[in-house]
């Protein structure tokens, strides 16, 4: 079955010469919610911006909803919604006739009581009749995705959505993703926030330099990467590891005075525990800890540094290697 | 067709003209009525008639036309780089709209404006100028022509400005001289004859002397070149459009 979006071959090259995307391909299922990740200028906004209409490829074809959106574009961007990453709002309209102008302008027709649920679920309505340029910035923000929901899209696309907003309104809007997912709405974000596509996506797309490096299962990737490290500074150094601790996944480093011990922070609950009290019955004492984690945003960094990653390599990248600076 | 659309951005546009009404029409309104004044009611009393027309009447036609083509071609070109310079223009061009569906709401909206202000000027120019119409059908198609036509060039210097600076260069350094010199205030034939030549090359010549002969049946050149050259303008703004579009131009990187 041919994805909700289907990219193949995506090319573009700017005017100025600048390969902004080469040869990207993805395929994105119906009702996920997919992260893309990225660094800043890696052509997650340009990928967006060729979906949405907004840039014209360079070559290549892409697919939403069973649309092409070059021949068809027409049912393709009905089927979009887009959230973008600038606030960029009329000053002047009221927040009830700009998401009513959306609305009209995706060619529905008028449906005030669809409206009045996205305003609702926004928490718009107590604020429908104020103009835009009165609302603060994470108001502003709620308004944008009020116009991407208006036209009732297939498809939900959200740049860079949570990018300075207040603990609040992240929550609600990850909330309302998951609500929308639940309706059978595909959902594609891009985002710096690790911690965002840890809980929000199904699966994560690695984007570095214009190409996909790596798409994986959010669960598989986490469950590869995801480890934790506690790093104790000893009162005296160790010659070698107590036999007590043999078996555990621990190592000396700093001459002895640094015991460092890796564990699975989703797997292991009991770990770090245990690892104290046989510290405690050996008399080996501590004078500082430290626990670290390779929180997806590690994985990405050691990804995206890499001077040349095939999916492959990027994908059985191990924590350790990743864990160094 | 995506009526929804089309009728959206036409709205839209529309309540931004309401929201600056004294920008939009009562200025031009005022500026034009002084003239009326000056010319029509105080000095034109004193100055002979130009083709058997009363100075003051004589002088309506250009002037109307003055307000035309100048605020034809700044409604529409804020009306379009208003959303390019503060970004909302994403939504535009992300919506199922052609391109043909995005000029009609909003050329269609800004030759709206003219036509309603060119109306305007007219009833107010009665209060203090005694004029006639000829031909009311011709004058209103040219009004509608003439509105529609500046509203599309406004439109291309919209998408083509990169600064609120160049929105007004136009108008303001192009078109009111053209008007000014193109026989507002004077018959062409008034004019040494290398002069007249001269005046020939101008666009704004054939305007003011096809909605003259609307008025009153007299015209510097012939009505049809006059129609004639409004629509090569008019078709030429549509190509260039079209061109816009087709290549992404300042839009669609």
């Amino acid at each position: 079955m041919p994805g909700e979006i289907s990219i193949r071959h995506l090319e573009k090259v700017y005017d100025d010469g600048f390969r902004a995307l080469s040869d990207i391909n993805l395929e994105i299922q119906r009702g996920e919610i997919f992260a893309l990740l990225g660094p800043n200028g890696a052509g997650k906004t340009t990928l967006i911006s060729i979906v949405c209409g907004l840039v014209n490829a360079s070559g290549g074809e892409v697919m939403v909803a069973g649309h092409d959106i070059i021949r068809d574009y027409r049912g393709a961007r009905e089927s979009i919604g887009l959230v973008p990453q600038e606030l960029s709002t009329d000053a002047f309209e009221s927040v009830w006739g700009a998401v009513s102008f959306s609305r009209g302008l995706f060619g529905k027709s008028p449906d005030p009581a669809h409206i009045e649920k996205v305003l609702r679920e926004l928490s718009l309505w107590d604020k429908r009749n104020n103009r835009l340029m009165s609302l603060s910035g994470g108001m502003k923000r709620r308004v944008m995705i009020a116009k991407a929901l208006s036209h009732e899209p297939r498809v939900l696309f959200l740049d860079e959505p949570t990018a300075g907003v207040d603990v609040e309104l992240r929550r609600d809007m990850w909330a309302m993703v998951r609500g929308l997912r639940e309706s059978g709405v595909t959902i594609i974000l891009t985002t710096h926030y690790i911690e965002e596509a840890e809980e929000m996506a199904d699966r994560i797309g690695v984007i570095r330099n214009g190409e996909i490096i790596l798409v994986e299962d959010k669960a598989q990737l986490m469950a590869k990467l995801g480890s934790k490290e506690l790093r104790l500074h000893l009162q005296h150094p160790l010659d070698a590891i107590p036999d007590a601790l043999n078996g555990e996944p621990v190592s000396l480093e700093a001459d002895g005075y640094d015991l460092i011990y890796t564990f699975d922070a989703q797997r292991e609950q009991a770990g770090v525990a245990r690892l104290l009290r046989l510290l405690g019955e050996k008399g080996i004492e501590f004078r500082d800890l430290q626990t670290r984690e390779s929180s997806l945003e590690e994985i990405f960094v050691g990804l995206v540094n890499r001077p040349s990653a095939g999916v492959d390599a990027a994908t059985t990248a191990s924590p350790s290697g990743v864990n160094e600076r | 067709m995506n009526l929804h659309g089309i009728r959206a951005i036409y709205k839209f546009e529309m309540a931004r003209m309401r929201r600056t009404l004294m920008q939009s029409v009562a200025s031009p309104v005022i500026s034009t009525t002084l003239y009326f004044v000056v010319f029509g009611a105080a000095i034109g009393s004193r100055m002979g008639d130009i083709d058997g027309i009363s100075y003051g009447a004589f002088i309506i036609p250009g002037l109307l036309m003055l307000s035309l083509l100048t605020q034809s071609i700044s409604n529409a070109s804020f009306g379009i780089y208003m959303p390019k310079f503060s970004g909302t223009i994403y939504e535009v061009l992300s919506a199922p709209v052609s391109y043909l569906e995005i000029v009609l709401g909003y050329v269609g909206a800004a030759a709206t404006k003219s036509v309603i202000l060119g109306l305007i000027i007219l009833v107010t120019a009665r209060f203090f100028v005694d004029y006639q119409v000829l031909h009311p059908f011709w004058m209103l198609a040219f009004l509608v022509l003439t509105a529609v036509t500046f509203s599309l060039f406004g439109f291309i210097i919209g998408i083509w400005a990169d600064g609120f600076e160049q929105l007004q260069v136009v108008p303001l350094m192009v078109i009111t001289p053209l008007v000014f010199l193109g026989g507002t205030f004077y018959s062409i034939d008034m004019l040494p004859e290398v002069w007249q030549t001269v005046a020939l090359f101008n666009p704004v010549v054939y305007l003011i002397s096809g909605f003259r002969w609307a008025f009153y049946g007299v015209s510097d050149v012939h009505i049809g070149i006059s129609v004639g050259m409004t629509l090569v303008f008019l078709f030429a703004c549509m190509f260039t459009i079209s061109w816009i579009f087709r290549t992404g131009y300042r839009l669609r990187p």
